[in-house]
């Protein structure tokens, strides 16, 4: 047993410590700081940052349906649902861009009622990203409010707090730990999207191009900055994991 | 159906939980403690629940001061924000991420205070309730008697025209719950509206209850003064919970017949058919029967039984003997007879009360 143990360890720990000992630590300054790496991390951050929120937005009261109601079906919806988890991105890309292209049987309205166009813009990013990430936060916080004790809700419609009263003062901050856990999840999925973003927004530097992209472009021309643009992506993965240890180490993520 | 009362609760209804169905008529006026007790699933918590609107009813309906808070007839049914019910649950379920004074605050903030004025409600609860030093502190640095004490006042600064107590003492120690006991009693007595405190522990409920009810398999066994209520119990589960030997015979003048075998000469009052018989296990005589001792003489004959110690318990000052016989009885006798007479299980005894220490009543009158 031992043995297939350790090869297994080496076979995740030998790339990344590749990644790390191939790094251009000279220059890791300078290719960092050259325009589209630049544009390409800003972008990256601020698509990942919106998405997490139009997560929030939608996923935070769809997790809510799917822990505290009964209705039937509700079974098929929470696999639906969770569908992106294991769909290929590229997969969902292709669906988004079916929905929401300008043809698409949502986006022709889209565009000819409010002239919106989705695919190849930064707003389609967010879009991809959102598609990917959102299932994570979707499961996370429905796990913690199917395990939240509902007597603390019932004390407070008994208080005479309405509903959203009773969701907003005291479920949502019962289960804040979950929320933080699961948009960290969320934020970081949508951080390293490649297959649905490439697929609905295409790869325009500045206005597409996130970081995974931009290494896989980079990798052709310039493995230095594709090497580089990678050891950043795997700090902020080791930050997620830091962030969330506690979850890690003392219970399993998905309760 | 009884007519709803104008001031006060009324609860004519059914209500079904999980396997249990509890169908109950009682009216509680003002200022009334109903002690409500039975033993666990007998309905209680199921009680609470319909009348805080967490459980709806199945039929019948629910009247508070003349206002509809559930009807199945007619699907009226008024959300548990709506209604005007205090509820003190067993665990307290304190808000933890909220302060004391935040907790009690809760429930004008909810319906539309805003945070400074609900805060100052809830201070002048704090005061009146001697929470001051508590007021900052978070439900995880309290005591239990503090948290009980803390949902109690979260309870009472909604207001509420209906209290309910769900086994208020239950999770404190004994030293504790003697002085909450004390300060709740004090509480109840000032609350003017009707309050229903369920509860599985006698003393609690002749403390604090001004009236009590049992429950068992969902119906109400016995109501009455907690003084008739202990004197006289009308089931076994109720026998026990006050200490007293209980058995359900026939009676033909003076004396009692038992289904079970064995009998009683009790005074007699005429009584005839169905009755229940009750004594103090103090009252209860136990002498030796080894070596084929007699039974005691100057007793009524027939009131002497011979029966096998089945077990000893040490209650504070005495010892209680479960005494195998036809019928079994509870004895308390005092440590120095155990040791006089060799009592232990296994050992050989003689049973006898007096007539006049049976208490003999009708089994038909709940």
């Amino acid at each position: 047993m031992l043995g297939p143990a350790l090869v297994g360890v080496a076979f995740l720990v030998l790339p990344l410590a590749g990644l790390l000992l191939r790094a251009p630590w000279g220059s890791l300054g300078r290719v960092l700081a050259t325009a589209d790496v630049a544009s390409a991390l800003r972008l990256s951050l601020l698509t990942a940052t919106l998405a997490t929120a139009l997560s929030f937005i939608l996923g935070v009261p769809l997790a809510w349906l799917l822990a505290r109601s009964q209705f039937p079906g509700v079974t098929w919806l929470r696999a639906l649902v969770t569908l992106p988890l294991v769909l290929p991105p590229v997969v969902g890309g292709v669906a988004l861009l079916v929905a929401f292209g300008r043809n698409g049987f949502a986006g022709q309205y889209l565009d000819r009622w409010f002239g919106v166009t989705l695919p190849f813009s930064t707003a389609a990013v967010v879009v991809a990203e959102a598609f990917v990430a959102m299932p994570f936060l979707v499961v996370t916080v429905e796990g913690a409010l199917r395990s939240a004790d509902q007597g603390f809700d019932e004390a407070a419609a008994s208080l005479g707090a309405s509903r959203m009263t009773v969701f907003r003062r005291v479920t949502m901050p019962l289960i804040a730990p979950s929320l933080v856990a699961g948009g960290v999840l969320c934020w970081a999925r949508a951080l390293g999207e490649f297959g649905a973003t490439i697929v609905f927004a295409g790869n325009f530097p500045g206005r597409t191009q996130t970081m995974p992209l931009a290494v896989y472009l980079a990798l052709e021309s310039d493995p230095d900055a594709a090497i580089a643009l990678s050891l950043v992506l795997l700090a902020v993965s080791v930050l997620v994991l830091v962030a969330l240890r506690d979850r890690w180490l003392h219970s399993s993520l998905f309760r | 159906m009884s007519a709803d009362p104008v001031q006060g609760l009324g609860f004519d209804a059914t209500v079904r939980r999980g396997d249990l169905t509890l169908t109950l008529d009682i009216a509680v006026p003002p200022g009334e403690v109903l002690g409500v007790l039975g033993p666990n699933g007998a309905g209680k918590t199921t009680l609470l629940r319909a009348l805080a609107g967490l459980t709806p009813v199945s039929t019948g309906r629910i009247v508070l001061d003349g206002r509809v808070l559930d009807d199945a007839a007619t699907g009226q049914f008024l959300e548990p924000a709506q209604r005007p019910v205090g509820l003190v649950f067993q665990d307290y379920r304190l808000f933890p991420h909220m302060s004391v004074l935040d907790n009690i605050a809760f429930s004008a903030r909810s319906r539309g205070a805003g945070r400074t004025r609900s805060r100052e409600q809830a201070a002048s609860w704090i005061d009146m309730l001697g929470l001051g030093a508590l007021a900052r502190r978070m439900p995880a640095q309290l005591s239990g008697g503090q948290a009980q004490r803390v949902a109690l006042a979260r309870a009472l600064a909604g207001e509420p025209a209906l209290l309910l107590l769900d086994e208020p003492l239950s999770a404190l120690d004994a030293g504790t719950r003697l002085d909450v006991q004390a300060e709740l009693r004090r509480h109840l007595g000032q609350f003017s509206g009707p309050t229903l405190l369920v509860t599985h522990d006698p003393v609690e409920a002749l403390v604090l209850a001004d009236r009590l009810l049992v429950l068992e398999n969902g119906a109400m066994v016995q109501q009455g003064t907690p003084a008739s209520v202990a004197r006289r119990p009308a089931t076994d589960y109720v026998a026990r919970l006050v200490g007293l030997n209980l058995y359900a015979g026939r009676a033909e003048g003076d004396q009692v017949s038992l289904p079970g075998g064995g009998g009683f000469v009790v005074p007699d009052h005429g009584q005839h058919g169905d009755v229940l018989v009750s004594c103090r296990p103090a009252s209860v005589l136990v002498s030796s029967r080894d070596n084929g001792a007699q039974a005691p003489t100057g007793w009524s004959a027939r009131n002497s039984w011979a029966g096998t110690v089945a077990g000893l318990s040490m209650l504070t000052d005495r010892v209680r003997l479960d005494i195998d016989a036809t019928p079994s009885v509870l004895a308390d006798v005092t440590a120095a007879s155990v040791a006089e007479l060799g009592l232990a299980p296994g050992v050989a005894v003689w049973v006898s009360v007096k007539a006049t220490d049976l208490d003999v009543y009708s089994s038909l009158a709940p």
